[in-house]
């Protein structure tokens, strides 16, 4: 049986994507950081459908726990999906730096200390897959909301690299940029409907993506378009935008 | 987050707080600071029951607690969906003990309305088929009760229209079913009298429901269509489905994608579409087998039908008359409404066995669901319906009002104080108060 490791499992991409590939009879290994929310979880998707769902203790900041987390997997998985993130509070951050280190750190090193290690035992198997969930906020920066973009630039900017040193093992490495999506992390937002994406519209994105090998993926098509648009407005008239 | 929201029959729309939860800690954390709120599921509900200045959506919080695959019983947060739990149940060989017209309502909207079914007058209302529910009151404790546990709780709270707190878990006694089809009978009535002879005599069918051409007059009033089901069985179906009787092929679904202007719904192209119906039917009588999707859920097939109606919106009236009084009460109201022209696309008859409970809508007799378009002259119109139903004493389905008078609903609802004076005792401060709750005045 396949399996897929899902590390931020309680998020709301996380938990769809677990639905995505359970229906097609993968194993689920759930990783996240609040047990309570994912016993739940556990029950629900073991209700759902006849596969082993594990419930794994994940913290994506403590870094030096990462080596022992992998090596206590119960399973090997073929994939490995990466959804943990913080959005966090951008005016808190600019003078509060236990708030900025939590944004670096839950949407950047958390990530590369977590894959690094992925990496290199799929690297060595020649097999497996790597998943990641970016953002369009990683584009270009906004006073809005660098802190978070700059974090996700550079996760977008390592799974890029990543993807390029294992191409050479076969190992594909997706970049999801999903726009919009209503989740809790958006709950308190007021979202424009036609630009923004259920969780099951990510999930589905992200299981193509998977069938197809894809490299960098935007759920709907739309935000590549806008994105296109965004990065060509140039930075003297771009810097006096009030975003 | 501050939206327009509006139930199925997009009248009335206010702008709100719409809230949500994924934990009960969460639930109750927003219970504890919000000074009035109501639940809301799927906003299926016609009117104004699950709307308020602020609204707490169970959507999220909808995940299964446990399915015991051979005693046929489902656990779970009373958010989730009944067409997500078909998904669960039915290649187990499982069906939801009653069902409302449609599957896109969440389970704790199923209990607040105690919703009915085509087999009420078989298998009864919803809350008969639960075993436990769990509310988070207004004290802030989310509390276990069931027919025999904090039975006040759970009497206030099946039918009590989320009056009681917000329910967060039920669990529920399903159906067991050998295929996912469903053999229906459908059979003529040219009028009021052979329709209510056919209910009769098909008591003990497990599913009855009519449709009926409200725009007839004369010897033709009551005409209508009788449509009878049998859940199937695995020898009844042709060779090809039973190597997988419980699968059904997936369809397409169509969309109504924005509101239609209200012209194109009048009363020629309902008679239009009445006659067509009727006459689709060549034989007197016909038996055939459809999938429990077709058969239960017609309109699910076309989403957001309720825009048909266009902006303005409209409402759904549904009653029900005591047995004693039903054909001499319905003759009069199907006269009133054709005289007036105000024909109803969907216009659905069927007759109810007993029913117990506070604030339950069935009783032992006929109940008509009419959909009106709002316009000007509408809701006089429908005041004087009320004066007919109350006066046969009957009553209106509060899940489907919008526009009801207090003094109709006391009149109507004989338990009506029973309920509000437990409702006293478990929220003296009136926390959970809807639209309806405030127009319809429910309070000691
Ligand atoms: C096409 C169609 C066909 C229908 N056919 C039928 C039918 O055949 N029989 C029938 O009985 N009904 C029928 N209905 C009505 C529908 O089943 C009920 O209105 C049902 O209650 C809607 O559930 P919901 O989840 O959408 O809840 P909402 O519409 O959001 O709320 C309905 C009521 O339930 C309360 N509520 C919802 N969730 C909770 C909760 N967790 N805790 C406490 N209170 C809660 C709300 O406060 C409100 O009072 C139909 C509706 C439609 C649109
Ligand atoms: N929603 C959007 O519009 C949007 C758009 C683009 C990209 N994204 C990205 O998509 C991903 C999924 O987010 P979502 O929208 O599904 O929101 P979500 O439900 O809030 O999910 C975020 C998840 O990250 C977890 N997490 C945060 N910090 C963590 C840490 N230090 N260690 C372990 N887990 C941690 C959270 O776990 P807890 O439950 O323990 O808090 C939560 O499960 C995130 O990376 C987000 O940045 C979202």
């Amino acid at each position: 049986m396949n399996y897929i490791l899902l590390l931020g499992a309680t998020s709301d991409m996380a938990f769809a994507t677990a639905k995505e590939f359970a229906k097609r009879g993968w194993g689920l290994l759930l990783a996240a950081r609040n047990q309570e929310q994912l016993a739940v979880l556990k029950t629900d998707l073991e209700a759902r459908y006849e596969v082993p769902v594990y419930a794994l203790p994940f913290e994506a900041r403590q870094f030096s726990s990462h080596e022992a987390f992998l090596a206590g997997l119960p399973h090997q998985p073929l994939v490995t999906a990466l959804f943990f993130g913080y959005l966090g509070d951008q005016q808190k951050a600019q003078d509060d730096w236990q708030e900025s280190s939590r944004i670096i750190e839950a949407n950047y090193t958390g990530a590369v200390s977590i894959l690094n290690l992925v990496a290199r035992q799929y690297e060595q198997q020649k097999q497996g897959a790597i998943i990641g969930v970016s953002s369009v906020a990683g584009e270009r920066g906004r006073k809005s909301n660098y802190l978070y973009g700059s974090a996700k630039a550079g996760l977008t900017a390592y799974l890029s690299g990543l993807r390029n040193r294992l191409q050479a093992s076969g190992v594909p490495v997706i970049t999801i940029k999903p726009g919009f999506v209503a989740t809790r992390m958006t709950e308190h937002l007021n979202l424009p409907k036609p630009l923004t994406a259920s969780p099951r519209q990510v999930a589905e994105a992200i299981y193509k993506a998977y069938q197809k090998k894809k490299n960098v993926v935007y759920v709907l098509p739309v935000w590549r378009l806008i994105m296109q648009n965004i990065r060509m407005i140039p930075e003297p008239v771009f810097k006096k935008m009030n975003l | 987050m501050k939206k327009l929201l509006a139930n199925w029959g997009q009248y009335p729309a206010l702008e709100a707080n719409e809230l949500s939860f994924r934990t009960p800690a969460e639930a109750a954390q927003i219970v504890a600071s919000e000074e009035q709120l109501i639940a809301r599921g799927a906003g299926r509900c016609y009117g104004d029951a699950s709307l308020a200045a602020t609204v707490l959506s169970t959507l999220q919080y909808n995940k299964i607690r446990a399915f015991d695959k051979q005693q046929g019983i489902f656990d779970c947060q009373a958010g989730i969906t009944l067409d997500e739990v078909l998904e669960v149940i039915l290649p187990w060989g499982w069906f939801l003990p009653v069902t409302p017209g449609t599957k896109f309502i969440t389970v704790g909207g199923a209990v607040a309305s105690d919703v009915h079914g085509k087999n009420h007058h078989s298998d009864g209302s919803f809350c008969q088929h639960v075993e436990v529910l769990e509310v988070l009151t207004a004290s802030g404790q989310v509390l276990r009760c069931s027919p025999y546990e904090n039975t006040t709780l759970f009497e206030t709270t099946c039918g009590g229209m989320g009056l009681s707190g917000i329910i967060t878990r039920v669990r529920f006694r399903l159906k067991k079913i050998e295929t996912a089809y469903i053999r229906q009978t459908q059979q003529k009535a040219a009028n009021l009298e052979q329709i209510f002879r056919l209910f009769e005599e098909n008591r003990q069918a497990t599913y009855s429901v009519a449709w009926i051409d409200c725009l007839q007059k004369g010897r033709h009033l009551g005409r209508s269509i009788l449509m009878l089901g049998e859940h199937a069985r695995v020898d009844e179906l042709p060779q090809k489905f039973r190597k997988d009787p419980l699968q059904i092929r997936e369809k397409k679904k169509l969309s109504v994608p924005f509101n239609l202007p209200a012209f194109t719904l009048n009363s020629y192209s309902i008679k239009a579409f009445n006659w067509a119906f009727y006459h689709k039917l060549r034989a007197q009588q016909r038996t055939d087998l459809t999938d429990y999707d077709t058969y239960f859920y017609p309109l699910d097939f076309v989403h957001h039908w309720n825009r048909m109606y266009g902006k303005r919106g409209f409402v759904q009236y549904q009653f029900v008359l005591p047995l004693a009084g039903s054909y001499e009460g319905l003759r009069q109201i199907l006269e009133k409404i054709s005289q007036k022209g105000m024909g109803s696309f969907l216009a659905v008859l069927k007759l109810f066995g007993p029913q117990a409970g506070l604030l339950s809508f069935p009783m032992e007799g006929y109940t008509l669901a009419l959909d009106f378009p709002v316009r000007p002259d509408l809701f006089p119109f429908l005041d004087e319906l009320d004066d007919t139903v109350h006066r046969l004493g009957g009553r209106i389905y509060l899940s489907k009002d919008a526009r009801m008078k207090p003094e109709k609903f006391l009149q109507g609802y004989a338990r009506a104080n029973e309920f509000l004076d437990k409702l006293q005792q478990l929220d003296p401060a009136q926390k959970f108060v809807s639209l309806q709750r405030k127009r319809l005045h429910l309070s000691t």
